[in-house]
């Protein structure tokens, strides 16, 4: 083990999104921090500096209506503030879904995830659409919208490089969306207690260059199988 | 009247001739209706709680810490928990997930709460208020003993087939709804009837502490003049009565789903997955007050007695007990931000559960303003309130990142989350217990516990309590999921290694260091230094009578002249001034806050 094992840094990220979740981290990670090192200092400070001696008699005080105001007010603005900076971001992750994102159904089942694809119409839910197991595959710079379902009980879709979590829900149909800026192989993982093999429902997201993943795809659609 | 009533009444009439009348054995120890020993039930009964789920802990950690590697002496347990091989028996992954559901059911339901609720709630209420007893003493019989088959049933579950619930502690549906899906149907419908069995028992609790506060007042205890342990306890009594019915009606629902077909949260049969966690968490939520306001309400009298000076703010301290029991109610979507909920929700919740930081924070500032310009002497009790206070800071800090909704997104459900909660659940609420124990002990006991080894026990705790849970933060932030049996199927997660076993090997410590606490409390019982009245100086009513008190409580019914922190005041050549301590003759400083002397008759009694 080693020092950076204590690290608050997060790992790296690639989407479109992750530089703005990061940002709000590290604001709270300064506000909290300075916080922290503020109460627990005076604290410290304190018990060290009215400690029992000899003679002390502690100061007949019943508290400052000022003080409690004072400290009353600057813990709602800034929790306030952190929430309004929150919202917006919120509402680009989980609300709005950019428009000619390419869509893929991810439907949960323990325990593997099922990725249905389009197929060479472009269209879902026709004739033409395949199905890979553990695997996502998308473009680099282009948007996705998984439409994410699950067959039996809970699972959660995440994808911490991409900075996404979101709950499957049997019945339910959940837009996830994210733009992955960089292309490499990165982690599905469950991240909701779904069963006896909750530990091995893992697979791979693949971001290709545009052309790779036009030749993944092609080559996918015209692999026979069985129909999903 | 019922024998146990005449005997008080005549005991009271008798201006405290108590002991006269001896109470059968059985009457007195075992079904008991005299609530400091219901206390002490509740207190060894939870205390026991307290080691299985440790143990159950520990476990946990040897498999996180060596994943897939036998563990030794584990050869004992059965084939359905843990696998043999040539090596050793090594622990099967539906085993695990009853531990992670049993250790968070049995230390929330099993021993944190009845350690808050069942033990300070029955000893310090009467004797804080002046009451000789609860206004129910049966019905508190009936809490107590409804709890003990509540828990023989959960404990049982680890021996009927498909072994214990393995739904987790939140059971969310549908995998909680069928062994379909978990492999254990039995467990999971004894989990559910002990649940529900044991939240009869705090719901009769709840009914017994709310009535008592009500109408057992001491003459002179106006509402104002309550101790914060008694207050905290009061406004958390509220919330279990509110609560608890919403969980009931749950756990009922889900047993129906899993017994007799009905389909309340499975989606296969038109049912809604998603109103479990509602209803769940509109239960849950209210249910993580309850198990921190009487710890903060325990800290709250020890800092301001060790620290020789009054509360600050006494009453802001009340108002943000007050405002957190309201506000606790409309922040239970901050669990389910990631649940499929409509996301315009998450927003709501993230401003409801921003507002509930700031009562958090006027508690947290007004300790600090406690121990400005005291006189602080450190004693157990007092270390213990003291890390109650900074790991609450850390544990209420480290809350504001799930509070905010997209940061939320990438920490929910990992480890980050466990750093929290135990910042709080151990951190606070254990810590809180811890300073509760030792501060009431000589009044339960008539016996101080050991000092010098009450130390060591605070130090090595508070020392491995964090290398165990603050580096939870970090794996958390490196995406380690909780509630996963081998984290080393994960590339991502493989380099957590070294931290998970250095973690495993801090936590067998700390269980192990439990061990000074267990000789030190059983030693001082028998063989502490004897304890006065009021070892502590402490101003409260508890304090007035003996320790350990008789029958009855107060040999006459006290009245009460002032507030509860009068510590050092300019009235008092001591350092403290009791509340039963009538004012000085003539004209002189006010007794302070809060309230002028009051007349018996305008008292309520």
């Amino acid at each position: 083990m080693t020092w950076s094992d204590w690290s608050w840094v997060l790992p790296d990220a690639f989407s479109t999104f992750s530089d703005d979740v990061d940002m709000i981290y590290y604001v709270i990670l300064w506000v909290t921090g300075i916080i922290f090192v503020i109460t627990e200092g005076v604290l410290i400070y304190f018990l060290v500096r009215y400690r029992h001696k000899e003679g002390r008699k502690a100061t007949y005080d019943h508290g400052s209506s000022k003080l409690e105001i004072v400290w009353t007010t600057a813990t709602l603005v800034v929790c306030l503030a952190l929430g309004i900076v929150s919202k917006g971001v919120w509402d680009t992750m989980k609300i709005d879904v950019p428009e000619g994102a390419m869509e893929i159904i991810v439907t949960a089942q323990q325990f593997e995830w099922h990725v249905t694809y389009p197929g060479p119409d472009g269209a879902l839910g026709t004739a033409d659409d395949f199905e890979v197991l553990n695997q996502i595959h998308a473009a680099v710079d282009e948007p996705v919208w998984i439409h994410l379902r699950a067959t039996d009980v809970l699972h959660s879709l995440f994808l911490p490089e991409m900075r996404v979590k979101q709950d499957a829900v049997p019945g339910k149909d959940i837009p996830v969306w994210f733009e992955a800026t960089a292309t490499g192989e990165y982690t599905i993982g469950c991240a909701e207690l779904c069963g006896i093999g909750h530990t091995t429902m893992n697979g791979t997201l693949t971001i290709h260059t545009a052309a790779d993943f036009q030749a993944w795809a092609t080559a996918q659609a015209q692999r026979p199988r069985p129909r999903p | 009247m019922s024998t146990t009533e005449k005997d008080i009444a005549s005991a009271v009439d008798a201006g405290g001739q108590h002991d006269h009348h001896e109470i059968p054995w059985i009457r007195k120890y075992v079904f008991a209706t005299d609530h400091k020993m219901i206390a002490k039930q509740f207190m060894f009964v939870s205390l026991f709680f307290l080691v299985v789920g440790g143990a159950l802990a520990g476990m946990m950690r040897f498999q996180l810490g060596f994943p897939g590697q036998p563990m030794p002496g584990a050869g004992i347990l059965p084939d359905a928990m843990m696998a043999p091989t040539p090596n050793g028996a090594i622990m099967l992954p539906e085993f695990y997930n009853s531990l992670v559901t049993m250790h968070g059911t049995i230390m929330i339901f099993f021993a944190i709460m009845p350690l808050l609720v069942g033990l300070f709630g029955n000893l310090l209420i009467p004797l804080q208020i002046g009451a000789e007893d609860m206004a129910f003493p049966r019905l508190n019989m009936a809490s107590f003993w409804l709890a003990v088959p509540a828990g023989m049933l959960m404990l049982a579950s680890f021996a009927v087939e498909g072994g214990a619930a393995g739904a987790g502690w939140t059971s969310y549906a549908p995998l909680s709804t069928s062994g379909e899906w978990t492999g254990v149907y039995l467990g999971q419908q004894l989990w559910l009837v002990s649940l529900t069995i044991l939240g009869f028992s705090s719901l009769i609790g709840a009914v017994n502490y709310i009535t008592t506060v009500i109408n057992l007042r001491a003459p002179g205890m106006t509402w104002f003049r309550i101790p914060l342990a008694t207050w905290s306890l009061f406004v958390t009594a509220v919330l279990i009565l509110l609560a608890i019915p919403i969980l009931a009606g749950a756990l009922l629902m889900l047993l129906f789903d899993q017994t007799i077909g009905t389909g309340f949260f499975r989606p296969d049969v038109g049912g809604e997955p998603l109103l479990w966690q509602h209803l769940f968490w509109f239960f849950g939520h209210p249910e993580v007050y309850i198990l921190i306001l009487p710890a903060m309400g325990i800290t709250s009298e020890v800092l301001s007695n060790r620290a020789r000076k009054p509360i600050f703010g006494y009453h802001s301290m009340v108002l943000a007990l007050i405002s957190i029991g309201f506000l606790g109610w409309i922040v239970w979507g901050h669990h389910m931000f990631q649940s499929g909920m409509n996301p315009l929700l998450g927003t709501s919740f993230m401003i409801s559960t921003m507002a509930i930081a700031v009562p958090s924070a006027i508690k947290t500032f007004n300790w600090l303003g406690t121990l400005w310009k005291a006189d602080i002497h450190f004693d157990v009790p007092m270390l213990h309130a003291l890390s109650f206070v900074s790991m609450f800071i850390i544990g209420g800090l480290s809350g504001i990142f799930m509070a905010s909704t997209p940061v939320d997104i990438y920490i929910h459900d990992t480890y980050f989350i466990v750093a929290h909660l135990h910042y709080v659940l151990f951190g606070g609420s254990l810590f809180a217990i811890f300073a509760g124990i030792t501060y009431w002990f000589p009044k339960m006991f008539g016996r101080m516990m050991n000092e010098p080894l009450g130390k060591v026990h605070f130090v090595l705790t508070f020392i491995f309590y964090n290398l165990v849970f603050f580096p939870m933060h970090n794996l958390g932030l490196q995406g380690m999921m909780r509630r996963i049996y081998d984290f080393t199927q994960y590339d991502f997660l493989q380099p957590l290694q070294p931290m998970n076993q250095f973690i495993t090997l801090f936590a067998f410590a700390l269980i192990t260091t439990q061990v000074l606490f267990v000789i030190n409390f059983f030693w001082s019982i028998f063989k502490g230094e004897t304890a006065g009245n009021n070892p502590w100086n402490s101003n409260t009513l508890e304090w007035t009578v003996p320790s350990p008190p008789p029958h009855g409580n107060f040999a006459q019914m006290p009245t009460v002249f002032r507030g509860p922190y009068e510590y050092s005041s300019p009235e008092s050549d001591d350092d403290f001034l009791p509340q039963t301590t009538p004012p000085r003759e003539g004209p002189g400083p006010s007794s302070g806050v809060p309230a002028p002397t009051p007349t018996p008759e305008g008292a309520e009694v």
